[in-house]
C-alpha cells in the first residue's frame, strides 16, 4: 500500500460522517460513562491514611507480587501452547484452541466456585488451595490463560520459516534455532500479552472472593482491600487506594511498553 | 442514531416502567443476611392477614454493615433489619430512621439469639469456654467485624466472657489479641464463614445459635456449644423515615412481634422477643448470660472497640499479621 | 520427536489441570442427580428474575457499546483529530481498571451525596446498566480499528469521487469490510456483559428478583449453602460461555491454527 492512508485527505473527510457528529457523539458518551465517574473518584479520594496503613501495603505487596509471578508462568505456558497450537498437529486441536478462550467468556464468580469445588476444601483429589496464597495464584493463572496466548498465536503463525530451515540445514539446535530466530520475534508479542495478563490479575475480583478467604497480611488482595473499605463505609479512603493502584499499574504497564518498544528497537 | 435513541429511551424508561407496574403496595426490605428464609415464610403469613392483604414485597440480604452503608449511600428500603444496634443508629445519624424507632416495649428488636461455638463431631478439642480457643493450635473461624455485624458480637461476647471469667477489662482486650492470632479466616459475612467451616476449615466457628440451627436444618453436620458465659443478641428493625408506606411497613412490623410470627422465627433457630412464643422449643438459658450493657453499650463499643482508625479490633487486625 | 511431545504434553496438561478439570467437575456435580434437580434449581423464580436481569443489563450494554465502537473507531482513524490518542487511551481503560473500582466510581457519583446522586441510579437497575456498558466498552473499537487501518481510504475516497453519499459510502464500502471484525467485537462484549460481577457487586443493592444478577446470584446462592443451586447457575452461565466460545471460534480469523 502506498504512503499509509488511513485517515481521509480532507475533501473526503468533509462529505463523510460529519467528523463533528462522530467525534463529538463518541466524546460525550465516553465522558459520561467513564471519565465523569473517574473523575468523582479521584475527587472524592480522601484519607491516605487508608493507603499507608499496614494492612494495606501489605495488600498491595501481595498483589503486585502474585502478579507479577502469574504474568511470568503465563509467558512461559502461555507461549508453549500457543506453540502447541500453532505449530503441532493432533486430533481436537480445534477444540483446544476455542478451550482457550473460555477463561474469558467464563463469568469471574464462576471461574472462583469451580476451582474451589475442585480444589478447595471439599475436594475429591485432596488438594486444598483455599484460605492461601496458592489458591489466589491458581486462581489468576486461570482468569489470565488467554492473554499470552492470544497475542503470540497469531505472530508465530505469521513467521516466516525460511530463517529457520536454513539456521537447521546450517546444524543449529532447536534450542538455539528457537532462542536466536523465532524468541525475538515473538518477544513483542509476549510483553504484550504480558501486560494485559498483569494489569488483569492486579485487578482480578469476583474468582478471588470465594476462595481467598480475604485474611489481612495474609491473603487480602487490593481489589478486596478496597471492597472491605467501601463496605466499612470508607469509600473516600477505597478511593485513595484506587486511585493509588491505578497509578502503579500504569506505571508498570508504561514499563512494559517501553521495553517492548526496546525489544523492537531494531526493526524500525 | 434510532439505535442509540432506542437504546438511551430503554435506559430511561426501564426504572420509570418498574416502579409504574405495581399498584399495589410494594415495601423493600433490607435485611442482614441469616434471616433470609424466616423472613421468606413470615412475609408469605403476612400476606394471608388483613393488613398484608396486597403488599408485596422487594428483599435484599447481605451483610449487616454492607446492608446499612447500602441504605446510607442510596439504597431505597421501607423496613430495616439489622443484626445489630448500631447499624441503625448510624441511619438515625443521617436522618433515615427516625429518633424514636425503639421507642417500644420491645425496645426496637424483633428477635434473639446468643452466640455459640460451632465445632467439629463430637469436639475433639473439647472446646467449651473462651480460654479453651487459646488452646495452641486451635483455629478458629470469624466474620470480619467491620463488614458483618455477627462478628461485632462475637468479639462482645468474647470480651464479656473475658470478664466473666474475672478479668479485667485491659486483661480482657489482651485475650481478644491472642484469641485473634488464631483466627485463620475472617470472610465478610456470616454465611459465608459458616461455608468455608462446614468446608473443612478451622476447629471452631463463632456463630449466632440460630445460624447453628439453620445450618442443621440444612442437614449440614454441625454441631455447637453454648459457653456459660455468652451475649444476648437482640437484633433491631425499623420503619425508614423515608418510607412511602410507613402504615403498612408499621403493620408489618406488628406483626411480626404477634405470637404466631414470633414462633415462625422459633422455628428458624431465633429466640422470641415474645416469652410465650418460646413454649415447646429447647432454648437453654445460660448461667453466665449478659447483654451489651454488660461491657459498656453499643455506642461506647462502636467507638472503642470498632473505630476503623482508633479501635481496639482495628488495632488488632492491624497487628495480628504484621 | 520427543521436544513436540514435551510441548504438547505440558501445555494440554497445564490447561487440563487448570482449566478443564475444574469446569468439568461442576458440570458433572450439578448433574450428578440427573437433569432434573439441575433444571429446578434454575427454574426457580428468583433464578429466572436473575437471569432475566443479566439479558437486560446485556441487551443494553451491547447495543450502546457496538453504536460507540463503531462510531469511535470511525472518529479515530479516519478523521485524525487532536486528542484521539488519549481518546484510544481512555477507551481501553477498563481493560486495566479492577471491577471494584468501577463499582466504586459509580458508586461515588450516583449514590447519595454524590455529584449525582438522589436520582434512584446507584442500587438500581441504571446504575447496573451503567456499570456493564463501562466494563465491556473497548472491545468493538478494539476490533474495528486494526480493521479500518488496515483497509485503508483507497475504496472510500473512490466512492466519494464517484458521488456517493457517506451513507452510502459507509453502507457500501465500509461496513462489508469491517463487519465481521464488528461481530468478533460483538461477541466479546456480550462475553463481558453476562460475566460482570465486581462492578455490580458494588452497585447493586441486592434486591432479589430486580437488582440481582445472575452472577450476584451465584454468589447467593453458595452464601444459602445450596450447593445445587449454585453449581447450576454457574453450569447455566457457563453454558452461555460456551455458546459465546463457539460463536467466537467462527468469527476467529480462519488463520490462527493449522
Amino acid at each position: 500500500m502506498a504512503a499509509n492512508a488511513t485517515a481521509l485527505p480532507a475533501a473526503a473527510a468533509r462529505r463523510s460522517l460529519a467528523p463533528g457528529l462522530s467525534i463529538g457523539l463518541s466524546t460525550i458518551y465516553l465522558s459520561l460513562i467513564v471519565l465523569l465517574p473517574l473523575a468523582a473518584l479521584s475527587w472524592k479520594a480522601h484519607g491516605w491514611q487508608a493507603v499507608t496503613n499496614p494492612e494495606a501495603t501489605a495488600a498491595l505487596e501481595l498483589t503486585l507480587g502474585v502478579s507479577l509471578l502469574v504474568a511470568l508462568v503465563n509467558a512461559v505456558a502461555g507461549t508453549a501452547i500457543a506453540w502447541t497450537l500453532v505449530r503441532d498437529r493432533f486430533v481436537g486441536q480445534g477444540l483446544v484452541n476455542a478451550l482457550v478462550d473460555l477463561p474469558f467468556a467464563l463469568p469471574t464468580i464462576v471461574a472462583g466456585l469451580t476451582l474451589l469445588a475442585l480444589y478447595g476444601p471439599r475436594s475429591p483429589v485432596a488438594v486444598d488451595v483455599s484460605l492461601k496464597r496458592t489458591g489466589i495464584v491458581l486462581a489468576l493463572l486461570f482468569v489470565t490463560l488467554p492473554f499470552v496466548v492470544r497475542t503470540v498465536q497469531p505472530v508465530l503463525f505469521e513467521l516466516d520459516r525460511e530463517m529457520e530451515e536454513a539456521a537447521a540445514s546450517l546444524g543449529a539446535g532447536r534450542a538455539r534455532i528457537f532462542l536466536r530466530i523465532i524468541l525475538p520475534s515473538i518477544l513483542p508479542a509476549i510483553l504484550s500479552g504480558v501486560a494485559l495478563a498483569f494489569a488483569r490479575a492486579v485487578g482480578e475480583f469476583g474468582s478471588l472472593v470465594l476462595i481467598s478467604g480475604n485474611i489481612p497480611f495474609k491473603t487480602e488482595v487490593v481489589s478486596l482491600y478496597i471492597f472491605g473499605r467501601i463496605e466499612s463505609g470508607d469509600p473516600g479512603g477505597a478511593a485513595a487506594a484506587s486511585v493509588v493502584i491505578l497509578g502503579i499499574s500504569f506505571g508498570v504497564l508504561l514499563a512494559i511498553g517501553v521495553l517492548r518498544r526496546w525489544v523492537t528497537r531494531h526493526d524500525r | 442514531m434510532r439505535r442509540i435513541s432506542l437504546a438511551l429511551l430503554t435506559t430511561l424508561l426501564l426504572p420509570a416502567l418498574a416502579a409504574g407496574a405495581s399498584k399495589d403496595t410494594k415495601l423493600t426490605l433490607v435485611a442482614y443476611s441469616t434471616p433470609k428464609d424466616a423472613y421468606g415464610q413470615l412475609i408469605s403469613a403476612f400476606q394471608k392477614t388483613a393488613a398484608g392483604n396486597g403488599v408485596s414485597f422487594a428483599q435484599s440480604y447481605g451483610a449487616s454493615g454492607e446492608q446499612s452503608r447500602a441504605v446510607a449511600s442510596g439504597l431505597d428500603a421501607d423496613i430495616v433489619a439489622f443484626s445489630l444496634e448500631p447499624d441503625i443508629t448510624s441511619l438515625v445519624q443521617k436522618k433515615l430512621v427516625s429518633p424514636n424507632w425503639n421507642k417500644n416495649p420491645f425496645h426496637g428488636m424483633v428477635t434473639r439469639s446468643v452466640v455459640v461455638f460451632i465445632v467439629r463431631d463430637g469436639n475433639p478439642k473439647h472446646l467449651r469456654t473462651w480460654n479453651d480457643l487459646l488452646k495452641p493450635g486451635v483455629q478458629v473461624i470469624t466474620p470480619n467485624p467491620f463488614t458483618s455485624g455477627g462478628a461485632r458480637w462475637n468479639v462482645m461476647a468474647a470480651y464479656g466472657g473475658a470478664l466473666r471469667s474475672g478479668k479485667t477489662p485491659k486483661q480482657a482486650i489482651d485475650y481478644l489479641g491472642k484469641l485473634w492470632k488464631h483466627v485463620i479466616s475472617e470472610p465478610t459475612s456470616a454465611r459465608e464463614g459458616l461455608s468455608a467451616f462446614l468446608g473443612g476449615r478451622g476447629d471452631v466457628f463463632l456463630a449466632y445459635e440460630n445460624e447453628a440451627i439453620f445450618a442443621q436444618k440444612k442437614n449440614q453436620p454441625v454441631q455447637f456449644v453454648i459457653p456459660k458465659a455468652t451475649i444476648l443478641i437482640e437484633n433491631p428493625i425499623a420503619v425508614t423515615s423515608t418510607s412511602k408506606n410507613k402504615t403498612q411497613a408499621n403493620a408489618f412490623l406488628k406483626f411480626l412481634r404477634t405470637t404466631s410470627a414470633q414462633r415462625i422465627f422459633a422455628q428458624n433457630g431465633y429466640r422470641p422477643v415474645v416469652k410465650s412464643a418460646a413454649r415447646g422449643f429447647d432454648f437453654p438459658v445460660r448461667p453466665q448470660l449478659f447483654t451489651i450493657k454488660y461491657v459498656g453499650g453499643w455506642a461506647k463499643v462502636e467507638s472503642k472497640f470498632f473505630d476503623p482508625r482508633t479501635g481496639v479490633m482495628a488495632k488488632i487486625q492491624g497487628s495480628s499479621g504484621g | 520427536m520427543i521436544g513436540r511431545y514435551a510441548v504438547r504434553f505440558a501445555s494440554l496438561g497445564y490447561l487440563a489441570v487448570l482449566l478443564v478439570a475444574p469446569v468439568g467437575y461442576v458440570f458433572w456435580k450439578t448433574f450428578q442427580h440427573g437433569f432434573g434437580p439441575a433444571w429446578d434449581a434454575v427454574t426457580t423464580p428468583d433464578a429466572v428474575h436473575a437471569l432475566k436481569v443479566t439479558l437486560i443489563l446485556t441487551a443494553i450494554a451491547v447495543p450502546a457499546n457496538t453504536i460507540f465502537g463503531v462510531l469511535s473507531a470511525l472518529a479515530i482513524v479516519r478523521h485524525r483529530f487532536p486528542g484521539a490518542g488519549i481518546f484510544n487511551a481512555v477507551v481501553d481503560l477498563p481493560l486495566a481498571l479492577s471491577p471494584v473500582v468501577v463499582g466504586l466510581a459509580l458508586l461515588l457519583l450516583y449514590g447519595r451525596g454524590g455529584w449525582l446522586g438522589g436520582h434512584g441510579i446507584a442500587f438500581a437497575l441504571p446504575g447496573m446498566v451503567l456499570a456493564t456498558i463501562f466494563v465491556s466498552l473497548p472491545f468493538v473499537v478494539r476490533e474495528v480499528v486494526p480493521v479500518l487501518r488496515e483497509i485503508g481510504t483507497e475504496q472510500e475516497q473512490a466512492a466519494a469521487t464517484l458521488g456517493a453519499s457517506w451513507l452510502q459510502t459507509f453502507r457500501r464500502v465500509t461496513w462489508p469490510a469491517i463487519r465481521w471484525a464488528t461481530a468478533y467485537g460483538v461477541v466479546l462484549t456480550t462475553a463481558r456483559a453476562l460475566g460482570e460481577f465486581g462492578a455490580v457487586s458494588v452497585i447493586s443493592g441486592r434486591l432479589t428478583g430486580e437488582t440481582e444478577s445472575m452472577t450476584l446470584y451465584v454468589q447467593d446462592r453458595y452464601r444459602s449453602f445450596d450447593d445445587v443451586g449454585a453449581y447450576a447457575s454457574s453450569v447455566l452461565l457457563a453454558l452461555l460461555a460456551v455458546l459465546t466460545l463457539i460463536v467466537m471460534t467462527r468469527l476467529r480469523p480462519k488463520e490462527e491454527t493449522q
